[in-house]
């Protein structure tokens, strides 16, 4: 077979599709704004933005939603990395509901993500007037997500209604929407686990520390291991132990748990990636908490 | 089916399984449930079917991919087409027990409808027609009959069971009469880079990157074809021509761009050019019209109607147009086509637009970018059907210097013949050359140009210099390649010549400054001419010449 001189690997080919997402959105939208989770998946969005708008600046701001329940690592790379990098940052936490005593203990995990995640989400994107949100959920990550568009249409309320998408064929995305509407775009929907990993590998992007293996300290519950972060209210004859141990996705601290591993470089975690049996969100609480509970979170405008 | 093959080739996870053996203890069915996998929304698990296109991701060493899982049933339709348009290869399933249904026919209606460049038949249940290879060869007989018709390019046909594992992802012990590989390895080798087009070149302008006064590029993503460092691309719709002085990337410039890399283009020239525009090459350009010819997939519940305002989103461009026809409706089960005024949900017929501003196209089956468009309320703003242009010739024609006439170009009224239809004749773009020296160069020029197929013919000695510009210019309007010999380079004569003939159309070589003699000086014209795309490349001697396969 003649070698084919225009092939492209599957991870430029991934990355050429983000990057003309990302243009359209610019192009098309009077306001648009790039939801930062400080996680893996925004390390990349925020580097193909990079890409799509080189030799100019990333042309919208960072959004942060920031629960105060997030690891202080993570906030450390994030004002660092922003920095790094010259972009925007805007941070908004839904006072309020801090103030009036919100947390996951006290709540439970969905009325404190309601509270935290979506509605102070909600809230920063009206006070922005943001008419685009770019978000880094890939539709591999849960079952619900792999019937998401890339451009999600989210009425006046930034909800989501699962049965009414608008089709979207090829590469021509639907940017309409009437004041108040808005569309979530995932520049990131076509791209897997182990896409993100490579990605990271392959282009050195700077990602939180708690991705890499190390002992920490933890208490394992219910087959979970919850880092001892904050104040974590411990169940009768839990107690803290050191674990060898790396986060395989981000969220908040009473609500992600780490997996076992020794996985403390990049190759070593896509080594791990290629042979792991587990879904990466399975160690995210707030999957799980009912039946199809992502789905419904996303109809009430969680991202 | 998909839940198979994910589960066999290792797509799914451990938590996945466990919680699809969970839900499926909750139903009255035995074997596992692997569209359980699938069909992701609450309302598609309670009534067991699948509503929406879910989009699933796995990979093996060889390959990765993306499975489009889309319903069947005729009420899916839009759901079907919504899948096909970005895939290289269509899975049809046909039930060894029925054998090819009206089903069948209709999703490799689709499938062709789509231009899906390969389809694989996987003739499922087999283990419920006992492995019989008659039964198989007797469906793969029956589409292929069926498939005649629909310019299907490349079928496949394999005998699988889904339910036991059958050549899906292993070969299968119980069917030794069948040579070919099992689905997945045919899969992971069919050939699909040359599913993409690399001859036409189509560059579609998406955004405007100037971060600064010195730096002005045209962001986009290649359609078709390369472009490259260097060569002579022109802009439409203003026709202007100029050089590719870079193609710049984050990781740095370089020096050609194929499909379906994202890049930035920066021309040599300061050309007027916005979101919308596209670069093409000269002597290769696509269609240029504000009216064409498409077969729409209807998606809304309100149906699509003559003489509707609609907005067409296009490549880049999104703009106002109406359907001025519908020929007919095809019904997806027959293939017979109706007589209708309207295209109801689902639906699919062959219907005429005319927008407000002109399309830069080529017909979809030879390129499913620049072919293929949707059509949006402009009131709710919902997504209302999607379109492929057809091959039928257009009224304007294919255009590279005739774009305002193809704008203007109204069927009854006035000229008949179009710019664009005297290049297509001809072959080349109408242009002045603006010859300074003896006349001997412009006559050895002619005959040079005229043996490599153009129409040519020049103006010298007897002619009054003064008319000679309006001259040029009406010699240009019909088509021709005019050259003006003038004895010495005038400045101020020229200039007032290239503004009469147009900056587009005006070329000009100055012998003087040519080393050599006449014929150095008439091969100069030439090559002038292929540089700026006027002409096609002239090819040492058609018969060994090395453009051949």
């Amino acid at each position: 077979m003649a070698v084919d001189r225009f092939a492209l690997t599957h991870l430029r080919a991934l990355e050429a599709e983000s990057i003309h997402i990302m243009r359209e959105v610019v192009a098309e939208f009077s306001n648009p704004v790039m939801l930062y989770s400080i996680g893996k998946d925004s390390s990349v969005m925020v580097r193909l933005a990079q890409k799509a708008f080189f030799p100019g600046k990333i042309p919208f701001p960072l959004l942060h939603v920031d629960t105060t329940y997030k690891f202080s690592e993570m906030i450390e790379f994030r004002d660092r990395f922003v920095k790094e990098i010259g972009a925007d940052l805007i941070v908004h936490t839904n006072r309020q509901a801090i103030a009036d005593g919100a947390n996951p203990f006290r709540l439970g995990t969905q009325k404190c993500c309601g509270l935290l995640k979506t509605r102070a989400l909600l809230d920063a994107l009206t006070e922005g007037g943001f008419d685009a949100a770019f978000g880094g959920a890939r539709r591999d990550e849960e079952k619900s997500r792999a019937k998401e568009r890339v451009y999600s249409f989210r009425d006046g309320f930034g909800q989501w209604d699962p049965k009414n998408q608008r089709p979207e064929l090829w590469n021509l995305y639907n940017s309409r929407v009437d004041k108040g509407e808005s569309i979530r775009v995932f520049p990131l929907s076509n791209w897997t686990e182990l896409d993100v990993w490579q990605y990271i590998h392959v282009e050195n992007i700077p990602i939180v520390p708690m991705y890499f293996a190390k002992e920490r300290e933890m208490v394992v519950r219910g087959g979970s291991l919850i880092p001892v972060e904050q104040e974590i209210p411990l169940l009768p004859g839990e107690k803290p132990e050191m674990v060898l141990c790396r986060m395989r996705s981000l969220g908040c601290s009473p609500c992600t748990g780490a997996i076992r591993s020794d996985a403390d470089t990049v190759p070593k975690i896509i080594q791990e990636m290629m042979l792991v049996r587990r879904s990466e969100r399975e160690n995210r609480v707030i999957d799980h908490d009912q039946e199809g509970s992502m789905e419904i979170k996303k109809r009430e405008g969680y991202f | 089916m998909i839940g198979r093959l994910l589960y066999d080739s290792k797509g799914v996870y451990e938590d996945q399984i466990a919680s699809m053996r969970k839900a499926t203890v909750n139903q009255t069915a035995g074997a596992m449930d692997f569209s359980l996998l699938t069909d992701g929304l609450r309302a598609e698990r309670e009534q067991g079917i699948t509503i929406d296109v879910a989009y699933r991701y796995f990979s093996t060493p060889r390959r990765k991919f993306i499975i489009a899982d889309t319903p069947g049933h005729e009420q899916y339709t839009r759901n079907m087409a919504t899948g096909a348009s970005t895939a290289n290869l269509a899975i049809i399933l046909i039930d060894a027990r029925f054998g090819v249904l009206q089903q069948s026919r209709r999703h490799a209606f689709i499938a062709s409808l789509l231009a899906i460049p390969h389809i694989a038949v996987a003739v499922n249940k087999m283990d419920l027609v006992d492995y019989r290879e008659d039964v198989f060869e007797q469906i793969r007989a029956d589409f292929e009959g069926f498939a005649e018709q629909l310019q299907i390019a490349d079928a496949h046909f394999i005998p699988v069971s889904a339910l036991l594992g059958d050549n899906v992802v292993d070969r299968s012990e119980r069917m030794p009469w069948f040579k070919g590989a099992p689905l997945l390895e045919y899969l992971e080798t069919v050939h699909i880079s040359h599913d993409r087009n690399l001859t036409e070149m189509r560059f579609p302008v998406q955004y405007v990157i100037r971060p600064n006064l010195d730096f002005r590029g045209y962001a986009g993503q290649v359609a078709s074809g390369v472009i490259r460092k260097g060569d002579t691309v022109m802009v439409l719709p203003s026709g202007r021509t100029s050089q590719v002085q870079k193609i710049v990337t984050y990781e740095g410039e370089i020096a050609q761009a194929y499909p379906p890399m994202s890049v930035t283009v920066c021309l040599e020239d300061e050309i007027d050019i916005s979101r919308g525009d596209m670069l093409v090459p000269p002597l290769d350009a696509p269609y240029v019209s504000t009216r064409f010819e498409a077969m729409a997939v209807w998606m809304n519940a309100a149906p699509l109607e003559i003489g509707r305002t609609y907005l067409v989103k296009h490549l880049t461009q999104q703009v106002t147009a109406s359907v001025t026809a519908i020929r007919y409706r095809t019904d997806v089960n027959t293939l017979e086509k109706q007589e209708t005024d309207r295209l109801e949900l689902n639906e699919i017929g062959a219907i005429s637009i005319e927008t407000r501003r002109p399309l830069f196209f080529d017909p979809y089956r030879r390129n499913r970018t620049t072919g293929a468009f949707i059509l949006i309320d402009p009131i709710t703003n919902s997504t209302l059907g999607a379109g492929m242009i057809t091959d039928r010739e257009t009224a304007a024609g294919r255009s590279a210097g005739s774009l305002l006439d193809a704008v203007r170009y109204e069927p009854g009224t006035g000229p008949r013949v179009t710019a664009g239809e005297r290049f297509a004749r001809a072959g080349h773009r109408a242009a002045t050359v603006w010859l300074s020296g003896v006349e001997e160069i412009a006559y050895l020029a002619e005959r040079k140009l005229f043996d490599h197929g153009c129409l040519v013919h020049v103006l010298a000695g007897e002619t009054e210099s003064h008319i000679l510009p309006e001259l040029a210019r009406i010699s240009n309007a019909a088509g021709l390649i005019t050259i003006c010999s003038v004895p010495v380079d005038d400045p101020q004569e020229r200039e007032r010549a290239r503004g009469v003939v147009g900056e587009e159309r005006f070329v000009t070589v100055d012998a003087a400054a040519i080393p050599g003699g006449v014929d150095a000086a008439a091969e100069a014209v030439c090559r002038k001419l292929e540089e700026q795309g006027i002409i096609r490349e002239r090819r040492s001697d058609p018969f060994t010449g090395g453009d051949g396969i």
